[in-house]
């Protein structure tokens, strides 16, 4: 039972540091605009794309160790779904920063089905295989079987999020941010500059999410133009149970909502004697938000400020 | 009585005759445009009943389709041969905007102390969680397979079973939900709302119970899903969890915004651009949706407001008919 417990919670690990990754990108993006970014599950979706595009150029140029070829494609990769985000940004959302909430969020949902079918259109619809960045073998680990891929997802995770923390705690850049988060009016009248803080986070934002969507590719071997839907989806729940806006809650939803969908799968068929099953697995994670919101309506991590700041008197 | 007048009025007499003429030519056309006349009348009548809680109250409701599938289920478990019940279409069409609006109460009642964007998120949550449940409950819904064979609907002794035929159904009903929520809208009701829409303490501060008054706006609409719902599984004569995913919610809440929210005439163009515009791109073949795409990224930055402007709404237009009509010095 414990072998088989540990496996799960490594598994859960994993997953959840994904979730993590994307959700800070939903989180980041609302903080500063009060925008729920459909798009985001597409950046998501791009990075395995990009990254296997510009992998497989490298390797085919020659002259440089594959482990080396890998490594620049993962950085370029970043910057250039960072680079499209910002891009996204100024040209689908800045223009409907003066009409409410609605629009902004509808262009983004365009935007979703451009980036998504463009994909369709150059690669086709059908999943294709992932180059493998880290051969995955398998190692006993007190009696649970854990591979380096689980691991290797579970490290880098960790260290984005890390370095994400230091970058947004202790830099001038970092400042801008959680001011503009804070009060977009107050952080203009003090010289922050919000536009640039705005790209910065969409330069971010997308840039964390294609690292999620390349370590998710890296864990299951395949990748296809619909991938981000469902898990960005996902993603979003966890940045509304961790208490969307707060970049700590982004990370504790996102791994509390991988541990909920692993340990969830895997027990309550058990507990329930086979009356629930596992395809009910979803059903969870959004069971589990509706009950959180009830009870803490900010979510987990949310500030839980005097509702009128929190939230404006005007819904939509 | 001037020239002018006589002018204005026979140019509106032709502008409304055309758009009679217009509407009783659509079941002459071949069945497929009829088909597609009869999807606009459908998405017409959904966000309608949309557009009173995200138009009016200001309530983002992103799992609407939920109320859909209730009513769709509902013909589909009451008149075919699942269970063997064979219930006539009008009675099934009450049972299933009650369904609707039990659901949107159940809903309603734990959620709507929530704002913005939680509530948004709680809706959407609903609605997959429907939407998962359909397809898993396989010995009430079939699971995937969806449930077909669905009954020949019937009205008063009239069958109702060529696409024709719904055109007429839903036109007519299409009529009735858009004068119903217009008349909601110029209630002491509809007033509610929108003071909701623009100030949630003020209201409460009012002494008005905001609750009560979201309860109320996600009932009635869930109860206009719900009939939609049900006439969707009678034309269709088969249903399943597909057509009720996320992607469905969204268009929904897409023609309100690109038509313009708030205002029948709005959401009316935007489900005649919306559902037109794919059909017309049937051409661009795989190329399809990415124009669509991007189609709809441009006219949201060009017009974020939407389509037809607020000012062009139903009171407007018929403010303008019975002033011509009826006192035209004053216009």
């Amino acid at each position: 039972m414990f072998d088989y417990f540990l496996q799960q919670l490594i598994f859960a690990l994993a997953i959840g540091a994904i979730y993590g990754l994307i959700a800070l990108g939903y989180t980041m993006v609302y903080g500063v605009m009060r925008l729920i970014n459909f798009a985001h599950g597409e950046f998501f979706m791009l990075g395995p794309y990009i990254y296997t595009f510009l992998f497989s150029g490298l390797l085919g140029l020659g002259g440089l160790a594959p482990v080396l070829d890998s490594a620049i494609a993962i950085v370029a990769s970043f910057v250039i779904v960072g680079l499209l985000g910002v891009a996204i940004e100024r040209f689908a959302y800045r223009p409907l920063r003066a009409y409410g909430r609605l629009a902004p969020m509808l262009s983004a949902l365009g935007m979703s089905i451009v980036l998504q079918s463009a994909v369709r259109v150059t690669v086709g619809p059908q999943p294709v295989h992932f180059p493998a960045i880290v051969e995955s073998t398998p190692i006993d680990a007190l009696g649970g079987m854990v591979t380096t891929v689980q691991l290797g997802i579970l490290a880098a995770a960790v260290l984005l999020m890390v370095g994400l923390a230091l970058f947004v705690n202790g830099t001038r850049l970092g400042i801008w941010i959680r001011a503009a988060s804070e009060s977009w009016t107050t952080s203009s009248l003090l010289g922050i500059r919000v536009n640039r803080a705005v790209s910065l986070v969409f330069f971010i934002g997308p840039g964390l999410g294609a690292m999620a969507g390349i370590m998710y590719a890296s864990y299951y071997g395949i990748m296809q133009p619909t991938m981000g839907s469902v898990i960005g989806l996902k993603a979003f729940t966890a940045a509304i149970l961790g208490g969307i806006g707060s970049i700590p809650g982004a990370m504790l939803g996102g791994f509390l909502l991988g541990a909920i969908e692993v340990f969830g799968t895997a027990f309550l068929p058990i507990l329930s004697f086979g009356y629930i099953g596992t395809e009910y697995r979803d059903v969870f994670a959004f069971a589990v938000l509706i009950l959180v919101l009830l009870f803490k309506p900010a979510g987990l991590l949310g500030e839980t400020v005097s509702e009128e700041t929190t939230v404006a008197k005007k819904d939509y | 009585m001037g020239n002018s007048v006589i002018v204005r009025r026979l140019g509106l007499l032709a502008v409304l005759a055309l758009c009679v003429v217009l509407l009783a030519l659509v079941p002459y056309l071949p069945s497929y445009y009829v088909r597609v006349a009869d999807s606009i009348l459908i998405y017409i009548i959904l966000a309608v009943g949309l557009n009173l809680v995200v138009g009016y109250a200001g309530l983002l409701d992103l799992g609407f389709i939920a109320f859909y599938a209730v009513g769709a289920y509902a013909y589909a478990l009451l008149a075919s041969g699942q269970f063997d019940i064979h219930l006539p279409f009008i009675v099934v069409l009450f049972i299933g905007a009650a369904a609707g609006a039990i659901a949107g109460v159940l809903l309603g009642f734990p959620v709507l102390k929530l704002r913005g964007d939680y509530l948004a998120i709680v809706t959407l949550s609903f609605g997959e969680i429907i939407r998962i449940a359909i397809n898993n409950a396989d010995e009430l819904t079939n699971g995937p397979q969806g449930i077909a064979g669905l009954d020949r609907a019937s009205l008063f002794g009239l069958p109702l079973t060529s696409p024709v035929h719904f055109y007429w159904l839903l036109l007519v009903l299409t009529v009735i939900v858009c004068a119903g929520v217009y008349y909601m809208e110029r209630s002491i009701l509809g007033k509610a709302w929108r003071a909701l829409r623009e100030d949630q303490d003020v209201v409460r501060g009012l002494g008005i119970n905001t609750t009560t008054l979201k309860l109320l706006a996600f009932a009635l609409s869930a109860a206009i899903g719900g009939a939609g719902g049900v006439i969707f599984g009678a034309f269709q004569r088969f249903v399943s969890p597909e057509s009720f995913t996320f992607q469905e919610s969204l268009l929904v809440v897409l023609i309100i915004i690109i038509g313009g929210v708030g205002n029948i005439v709005g959401v009316i163009a935007g489900a005649v651009v919306l559902v037109i515009l794919p059909e017309i791109l049937h051409f661009a073949a795989q190329y399809r949706l990415l124009i669509y795409g991007v189609v709809l990224v441009t006219v949201i930055v060009l017009r974020p407001g939407g389509l037809v402007s607020p000012r062009f709404n139903l009171g407007f237009i018929i403010r303008k008919v019975r002033t011509l009509w009826l006192s035209p010095s004053k216009t």
